[in-house]
């Protein structure tokens, strides 16, 4: 079953690739701003060999992991602060409903007045955007522990670090692991417009370099780069979320008893 | 050993005022097998809950080797009727076992022996590096009981630990209660809704009312200290002695205290008087 499916998904991105390949060269778009597969295939050869575009990679994979592990830290600290301290949930809901909305792009031009094209620019961003999500994730997480195991924890005299440490904390895990997942995808995003907008140094950048200078093949190569970086993001953090998770109930499925 | 003074506990939330436990005055001897029984709903969680400090009482006090109980005391565990739910799916067994140990600041080689001893104790020898989950039910319910062995409790508090096994497995367990008791003399408080658990597994048994809670009576179960789930059950003494429990729960639940006894010599004390009688 699983080596059928991998062989019709790949069938249908050899079809996908194939169109196009043949809607522009056959004429039904214009070739100059949609190039064929095969010709944004070479423009991705050419910037593989290219330094600076290594160096543009590198930078957004800096922003990108910089801004991700500063918000996963602040998200977890805060959501555990938040949920532990009596009255301080209450307090604050009403303070989150209304930032958390706020999109993040816009505040590009705070950041742009802060920062300039500064990598803590894009950070401001980038930051903003996948706090939101990890908070919420942990608030959520940091509710559902079981009243029992809370009990069994103080009945056998487990202080309030160690409620934190044994219950509270591998309780919240899987949606932790929820919140890193949704915020790796949402702090690519905004790594990419922050560079793109701002002009800070990256691959967003480096598209709008090459849309400016009509490089519409190698335009549309560093979208392809872009867009194989989220997958990879996105499978690299399920395969973190399986491995931390394998105790859980949707990782480990039906065990035999 | 444990005494428990006037207890009262009334819940009070969104303009509702529920007392569930309304005067309770019993006292458990060093080493004794109590069993605590009363119809479903009396509060006998409500009761276990203020006696193992995991909630404050609205009056009276519960004493334990006559210190007053304000949190959970070092020298008492509790076992949980949710075993599945007590023990922490993201440990193994082991880890499981030991976590309180640490909490209490025990040597690593100290720990391990006593987590190596409660689990064979409790006939898991093997299952340390499992996780509860990949265990029966009855399983996960012997490894709660090893943790609360390992802890090395002067008093061990169960609440209706077995309510949620099958029959056999239920045997097993209580049968396995029974010979840790005999074995390491601990005192246990074991609460049930279960008339014949009461009995067979009880040195005493106390009869709790129906909503709000009082003692409905307290009764000496004289049965051999050797006893098996064959010939035990089928006794005649064991028969007249779930019978009284039981009556006495039917009275319990009308809300009346039985005059007379049929037993002879069986209750302990003059049982308290029901204040409000007929409700």
């Amino acid at each position: 079953m699983k080596g059928v499916n991998l062989a019709l998904g790949a069938a249908g991105l050899a079809a996908f690739l194939a169109l196009g390949e043949a809607v522009p060269r056959l004429g039904l778009v214009k070739e100059a701003y949609f190039p064929p597969t095969s010709r944004i295939a070479d423009a991705l050869g050419d910037e593989l060999a290219d330094s600076a575009f290594w160096t543009a990679l590198g930078d957004t994979l800096t922003g990108w992991a910089l801004g991700l592990a500063i918000a996963v830290g602040a998200g977890i600290v805060a959501g555990v602060v938040i949920s532990v301290v009596p009255h301080l949930r209450e307090a604050t809901a009403s303070t989150i409903e209304f930032l958390r909305p706020i999109p993040s792009v816009a505040l590009i031009p705070l950041a742009v007045l802060l920062y300039g094209t500064e990598l803590r620019s894009v950070l401001l961003l980038v930051v903003y955007a996948s706090f939101w999500q990890i908070l919420i994730q942990v608030l959520y997480g940091v509710q559902d522990v079981d009243p029992v195991a809370e009990e069994t924890a103080r009945s056998y005299g487990l202080g309030t670090w160690a409620r934190i440490r044994h219950v509270l904390w591998p309780t919240a895990l899987p949606y932790v692991m929820t919140g890193v997942r949704l915020a790796a995808a949402v702090a690519l995003i905004l790594a990419i417009t922050a560079e793109l907008v701002i002009g800070a140094p990256g691959l967003g950048a480096r598209i709008a370099v090459a849309q400016t200078s009509q490089a519409v093949p190698e335009m549309y190569a560093l979208i392809v780069v872009a867009g194989l970086l989220g997958l990879l993001i996105n499978v690299g953090a399920r395969t973190v979320e399986r491995r931390a998770l394998a105790w859980h109930q949707s990782v480990r499925g039906e065990v035999a008893v | 050993m444990l005494d428990v003074r006037g207890l009262k506990k009334v819940y009070e939330g969104s303009g509702r005022r529920v007392e569930a436990v309304r005067d309770l005055t019993f006292t458990v001897g060093a080493g004794e097998l109590v069993c605590l029984v009363g119809p479903s709903g009396c509060g006998k969680t409500t009761l276990l809950k203020c006696m193992g400090g995991l909630l404050a009482p609205t009056a009276g006090e519960v004493l334990l080797e006559g210190r007053q109980v304000t949190g959970p005391p070092p020298g008492m565990a509790f076992v949980f009727q949710e075993y599945g739910r007590s023990l922490f799916p993201w440990m193994r067994v082991g880890e499981n076992v030991e976590l309180p140990l640490k909490q209490k600041g025990l040597s690593k080689a100290r720990r391990r022996d006593l987590v190596a001893d409660a689990l064979r104790s409790v006939g898991l020898a093997d299952a340390s590096s499992a996780y509860p989950w990949q265990l029966s039910g009855g399983m996960q319910q012997r490894v709660a009981i090893a943790r609360a062995l390992a802890y090395e409790p002067r008093v061990l508090l169960m609440d209706e630990p077995f309510a949620a096994v099958d029959a056999q497995t239920r045997a097993d367990l209580e049968d396995l209660v029974r010979g840790l008791w005999r074995e390491r003399g601990i005192t246990i408080l074991f609460v049930t809704h279960d008339i014949d658990e009461a009995v067979y597994l009880g040195e005493r048994v106390v009869v709790l009312s129906a909503s709000p809670t009082v003692v409905q009576e307290q009764l000496k179960v004289d049965l051999p200290p050797d006893r098996d789930q064959l010939h035990t059950r089928v006794a005649p003494r064991f028969a007249e002695l779930r019978t009284h429990v039981y009556e006495q729960i039917q009275a319990a639940k009308r809300g009346v205290q039985l005059g007379g006894t049929p037993l002879e010599a069986a209750p302990m004390d003059a049982p308290p008087p029901l204040k409000d009688g007929l409700r």
